[in-house]
């Protein structure tokens, strides 16, 4: 009898390993990093961070809001430069050059737009925002076998066209927890190369798991990494610090 | 009792496997940052097989080619990606999805163009995301496809036409169908094992109708034979159902290899370029009634020239009457087929062509010199010069630093080029030292200004001086009672261990020179086979003669001196003979038959003679040619006696050449036809090797004894270096278990060359060069995921220097250190003050690595240097480092001053805006203090052109990064700078100093009875502090 339930429950297991829709994935993977309604219930997210280049070490502040609005500035001797900034309507970002803010063009702007939806992660009620998902047959990257599971968001604009906005998602089998997300690069010179962000240092912020590490890079090629050193939930923020200083 | 010895046993045998197990890891769970980089070359490209285009948007262009795998371009043709690294890199045909032209493609490998190199395919491949993910959908034995044609309504209907094994019978050729996307398939058209389909067209107009020719052709290693009486074109009007030959007007006899195409534009016009045995009825015909009548029209040189090579005949889209055929230098008509002309200069041998689908001026040509493209509908033509895509035969290389690397090419010469250059490594790094096809080059041992090169079959063989720019024929003639002299088209030539000035080359002989080429010796007799019937060379081609020397046979192919013993020489031979000589010459032992389980006259491709013992050697053989793609390799130890066959189920590809670590015996690098291989087990398993090396033909791997870069030489991906393999040496099953593992760090001598280089243009391809920064390896056995991970530099001191981001993934990881402390804390003006961003470089010293994973620590250290090889004397470079401290310390002095000064101002302001009474006092304070700042920052304008005058801040960031990037001693004037700008630092602590003493004791008192608090500054240590 114990050799019988033993048997099944391996068979089962089997089953599950081998029958996992990645449905079922994003369900683990919203589960282990502290379920849908911790994460619902986010309306802003302040993240410190730093990044080191060549002896550099870069004090970088990200605010997120739910609806979208978006502050990523950095501190260089003392001066505040935004590298990216949405206010709802308006993406723009510092001229370094001249300081000053300057819009993103227009194509840019309709992107970050249409990516507002995203807080926290495009994968969390992807079917509410109209987005799809196929379980790619597994891939090893970064040592580690890992679900690959390919995301079809809305189409974004390029080059003054619709195309199909697509990112590749790395689940490492063991934790459920995404350790590379990958996207084709879409205009430009670089167009057709890979772009990869690399994630660790999962840790725990109000319950829920946060990548404290996050490394950008083209696949093959140096990356940079960006250490967060604090992350904060559910701060208030004015809507002016979002908002293009020139209008 | 039974059942419990049972499970005792199961557990025994389970647990003893796991020990085993411990090596065979796979190769993508253990090389890690241990990655390849691709330097090219992309001057001399190499060969395209096929171009392919979007139906619609004509800035998306996909080439297949002959050993590089398929790219993409997306911008018209400029710049072009590699989209299938990770699988076979032969090409036969590439198709757009007419249906999903955005993201499906279907890609057939193996080449088509089937010379005495070319490849072999796997099957064929389908992607629905542009190329990002690729599936096997089968025909794996088919060898080579020729085309893939798509059903423009329903592209789960696919044809495909299978060309079919090349050296050897098989059934797998011919027309096949899909219905299901490639799930199953139908043979839907099959003449015999030896007749392939080597054309297939769909009409535009209706995709029932097919057109395909079949080719009766063979090749084996000493002979090519191109037709018969089953080459043959057919059409089908019912989707390949049923089938006719459509012949009327063809000539009568045997035929060759047939190219056949529609005019896209009126599908009632066909061409088709047809080999027959008389001359006169060679060459094009033409059908305008859809293939009912054919009739000649022209059999010019170009349009005949070497069938098996050039089939392929292209119509312009919009324009019936104009057709492009391939050939020695491709020819264009804009007549219907009845003359033609040369397209422009290029590369010779086109393969295909491509008109672009909204401008027929605008087409792309394949040839073997990579792809063209023309502006002016092939009047001239320019190439891309993205594609490094080089076919090499072999690489060598030699001791220089940077160190050069050599190698001869498929129908590109020969060449060698540096390993790095400042800028990367470009196209003008690259030296031409011989003409033809090159194959085996070498540098001379110790004189770097000899190199020795050859074309194909030693044509000629050359002695090159580069620095008097001589050249000198050196080919090993016939003496009185000699046979003639039989070369490989890839003939053997090596230089010596132990004697500088010797040089060996083999024919059927072993010849052998003491004086660089100028004398030879024969000191072997007929080392091969000698077999007759494989010396018919001149009656090679079938109906095209083709007697090129590719098909030269029965000759040495592989000679390895042993870097032990120079009397010890291995021979190995085209027709699988393997030789040795323990006395020089003197006297051979054919030692084949001793090689069990390897089939007779399997061509031996390498021979590794062991730098660990005399008795040992390894010997990899290649049965291709006799359609046997098995792996063959063996090692011996016993100097031949015995063999043992290393090969495990873990190699794919056949073998064409084995490397053995110079450090450990058991670290040894395969090259198969689809990729490189490593085991650290003496050749127990085998890891696939993938990061940055394409499964690209491997046809030579040299290991430098110096750097231990792995140097490969592909068949169309150029070269391929993997930097610094020694960690690789350490792997065994303890080092695999530690939780991490710091490999050892040899001492490093600190990089000093400038930043100055590259001149290459933003579209033309540059080889990255190796790191020029501090490295740090370690091993970790689990990726890190969860919790912190840091990695931190300290100095013998324990004292802090930086932090760098580690490397997180199981396997190798290697971070880089470009030896930087910290920057140092810079006033903040209106402006930018880029000369005080670099942290200045560290001194040479023992520094502490800390690694911090959660709670534990590792450490390890560093040893860096100064260069050996430099012009500065310590107390030089000494100097140097302490005067770029003094600047570095006056830059955060300056910073404290600067930041003390703002935190008053900003109180000043506050206190003017909000205090009425106090608005007097605060604004002189406010004014004075301002006054002061405008002397030490730059307070107004941008960081362009707009910039403001340099102040003292700038003045010292200047002097800070002007002797702080340079290794020696400043100048008198710069110390001269110095002192005035430490003057001038001390005049504004003076005067500020003076502004406290005259108003701060009564500022604050004002403030603070009026309820204003004071300000409060952080100590020097606070506002500098880094982490």
């Amino acid at each position: 009898m114990k050799k019988t339930a033993l048997l099944i429950a391996f068979i089962g297991f089997a089953i599950c390993s081998f029958g996992q829709s990645a449905d079922d994935i994003i369900t683990k993977y919203i589960e282990t990093i502290g379920g849908t309604e911790k994460i619902n219930a986010v309306t802003s997210i302040h993240m410190k961070a730093k990044v080191d280049y060549s002896g550099m070490s870069i004090p970088v502040e990200m605010i997120n809001l739910k609806d979208g609005k978006t502050l990523l500035k950095i501190n260089f001797q003392g001066k505040e430069i935004t590298q990216m900034a949405f206010d709802g309507e308006t993406s723009w970002s510092t001229n370094f050059m001249t300081m000053k803010a300057e819009k993103d063009d227009s194509e840019n702007t309709e992107n970050v737009k249409r990516a507002a939806g995203d807080f926290i992660s495009p994968l969390i009620d992807y079917k509410g925002k109209g987005y799809s998902l196929e379980l790619l047959p597994n891939e090893t990257i970064e040592g580690v076998e890992c679900f690959k599971i390919k995301l079809t968001k809305k189409t974004m604009l390029s080059e003054e066209k619709e195309i199909p906005n697509v990112e590749y998602y790395y689940f490492d089998k063991e934790n459920y927890v995404p350790i590379v997300v990958e996207q084709e690069i879409s205009s430009g010179e670089m167009k057709g190369q890979i772009s990869q962000t690399l994630y660790s240092d999962y840790q725990e912020v109000n319950g829920i798991y946060f990548a404290f590490s996050m490394t950008q890079k083209i696949k093959d090629g140096m990356g940079q990494t960006i250490v967060f050193e604090s992350v904060e939930l559910n701060k208030e923020f004015e809507s002016s610090m979002f908002k293009f200083p020139g209008e | 009792m039974k059942k419990s010895l049972f499970s005792l046993a199961f557990i025994f045998v389970v647990s003893t496997l796991n020990a085993q197990d411990l090596l065979k890891i796979e190769g993508k769970e253990l090389f890690g940052d241990l990655k390849a980089r691709q330097i090219g070359p992309a001057l001399m490209s190499g060969r395209v097989s096929d171009i392919e285009g979007h139906p619609t948007n004509s800035r998306t262009i996909y080439i297949g080619t002959a050993g590089g795998g398929v790219w993409k371009s997306q911008d018209g043709g400029v710049m072009f990606n590699s989209i299938f690294d990770d699988y076979c890199q032969s090409i036969g045909a590439v198709a757009v999805d007419p249906v999903d032209p955005d993201n499906s493609l279907w890609v057939g490998t193996g080449e088509v163009w089937t010379r005495n190199s070319v490849s072999i395919g796997d099957g064929i491949y389908k992607t629905n995301d542009g190329g990002k993910n690729w599936q096997k959908m089968g025909l794996e034995k088919t060898e080579r496809i020729s085309a893939i044609e798509i059903h423009p309504k329903d592209n789960n209907t696919v044809y495909v036409g299978a060309m079919g094994a090349l050296w050897g019978d098989n059934e797998e050729r011919g027309v096949f169908k899909t219905v299901d996307g490639g799930k199953t398939w139908t043979k839907i058209l099959y003449l015999n094992a030896f007749t392939g389909c080597s054309d297939l067209v769909m009409d535009p107009t209706n995709p029932d109708i097919l057109y395909a020719s079949f080719w009766e052709f063979r090749r084996t290693a000493w002979s090519f034979n191109s037709g018969g009486l089953n080459s043959s074109l057919h059409k089908s009007i019912d989707g390949g159902k049923t089938w006719v030959k459509i012949q009327n007007g063809f000539p009568t006899g045997v035929l060759g290899r047939i190219a056949v195409t529609v005019a896209p534009s009126n599908s009632s016009i066909l061409y088709a370029v047809v080999e027959a045995e008389k001359d006169t009825e060679k060459g094009l015909y033409r059908s305008d009634d859809a293939g009912t009548t054919w009739k000649h029209l022209n059999s010019d040189f170009g349009l005949t020239v070497r069938p098996f090579y050039f089939s392929r005949i292209v119509v312009d889209p919009k324009d019936p009457q104009t057709v492009v055929k391939a050939g020695l230098s491709g020819s264009i008509s804009h007549d219907g087929g009845k003359t033609f002309k040369s397209l422009g200069f290029m590369h010779s041998d086109i393969h295909d062509i491509w008109f672009d689908v909204k401008d027929s001026d605008k087409m792309f040509a394949a040839t073997d010199g990579g792809l063209y493209r023309s502006l002016n509908g092939g009047i001239t033509m320019e190439i891309i010069e993205n594609l490094p895509i080089c076919m090499f035969y072999h690489v060598s290389v030699d001791n220089q630093t940077p160190y050069n690397i050599y190698g001869g090419l498929q129908d590109n010469g020969s060449w060698f080029g540096p390993s790095a250059s400042p800028g990367g490594i470009e196209a003008r790094d690259w030296e031409s030292i011989g003409m033809g096809d090159g194959f085996r080059v070498y540098p001379h041992p110790t004189n770097p200004k000899i190199m020795y090169s050859e074309m194909q079959g030693a044509e000629a063989v050359w002695r090159f001086d580069s620095e008097k720019q001589q050249v000198k024929t050196i080919k090993p003639f016939p003496i009185a009672g000699d046979p003639k002299y039989r070369f490989n088209w890839n003939a053997a030539i090596t230089t010596s261990f132990h004697k500088p000035d010797r040089l060996y080359m083999g024919s059927q002989f072993l010849h052998k020179s003491d004086d660089m080429g100028n004398n030879w010796t024969k000191i072997s007799p007929d080392l091969t086979t000698n077999n007759p019937t494989k010396q018919q060379q001149s009656q090679s081609g079938g109906l095209s003669a083709d007697n090129s020397g590719a098909e030269n046979h029965c000759t040495i192919f592989t000679i390895a001196e042993s870097p032990l013993d120079e009397n010890i020489i291995w021979i190995g031979t085209d027709d699988g003979n393997v030789q040795l000589t323990k006395d020089g010459g003197k006297t051979w032992s054919n030692l084949t038959v001793n090689i069990k389980g390897l089939p007779v006259n399997t061509w031996c491709y390498h021979i590794e003679a062991s730098s660990f013992d005399k008795s040992t050697a390894y010997a990899v053989f290649d049965g291709h040619t006799k359609n046997d793609k098995n792996p063959y390799v063996y090692k011996t130890t016993d100097s031949g006696l015995t063999w043992k066959s290393i090969v495990t189920a873990d190699i794919t590809g056949f073998v064409r050449n084995i490397q053995e670590d110079y450090k450990n015996p058991n670290l040894l690098f395969l090259g198969t036809e689809l990729g490189l291989f490593i085991t650290i087990d003496g050749g127990l398993s085998w890891s696939k090797f993938t990061n940055g090396v394409p499964a690209a033909a491997v046809h030579y791997i040299e290991l430098h004894r110096k750097t231990n870069d792995l140097i490969l030489g592909t068949h169309g991906r150029g070269i391929v270096i993997i930097d610094d393999i020694s960690p690789l040496r350490e792997l065994n099953a303890d080092v695999l278990a530690k939780p991490l593992y710091f490999f050892t760090s040899k001492p490093i001598e600190m990089d000093e060359s400038s930043s100055f280089g590259g001149a290459s243009s933003e579209t033309q391809f540059i080889g990255s060069n190796p790191s020029s920064s501090a490295q740090i390896k370690y091993y970790l056995s689990k990726r890190h995921t969860f919790g912190k991970m840091s990695l931190d530099i300290y100095d013998s001191n324990n004292k802090w220097i930086t932090t760098i981001s580690p490397g997180k993934q199981k396997g190798i990881n290697i971070v880089e250190w470009g030896y930087n402390s910290m920057s140092p804390k810079v006033a903040a003006g209106k402006t930018i003050a880029g000369n005080s961003m670099f942290g200045p470089r560290v001194s040479a010293g023992i520094y502490k690595v800390v690694i911090t994973k959660g709670n534990e620590k590792f450490e390890s250290s560093l040893d860096l240097r100064y260069p050996t090889k430099t012009v500065f004397t310590l107390e030089e470079r000494k100097l140097q480092e302490s005067t770029t401290k003094v600047l570095y310390d006056m830059t955060e002095e300056l910073a404290y001053l600067v930041y003390e000064m703002d935190e008053y101002i900003l109180h000043t302001e506050k206190v003017i805006k909000e205090n009425a009474g106090l608005k007097k006092q605060a604004q002189k304070l406010n004014t004075d203090l301002n006054a002061l700042k405008d002397v030490l920052v730059v307070t107004k304008g941008d960081n362009y052109v707009g910039a403001g005058e340099p102040q003292l801040r700038e003045k010292i960031g200047d002097l800070y990064s002007t002797i702080g990037s340079y290794y020696g001693a400043p100048s008198s004037s710069q110390l001269e700078t110095l002192k005035m700008l430490q003057g001038k630092l001390a005049d504004g602590k003076k005067k500020f100093q003076a502004i406290k003493d005259a108003q701060f004791t009564k500022y604050k008192a004002a403030t603070e009875k009026a309820g204003i608090p004071s300000v409060v500054l952080k100590t020097f240590e606070e506002f500098v502090k880094k982490d």
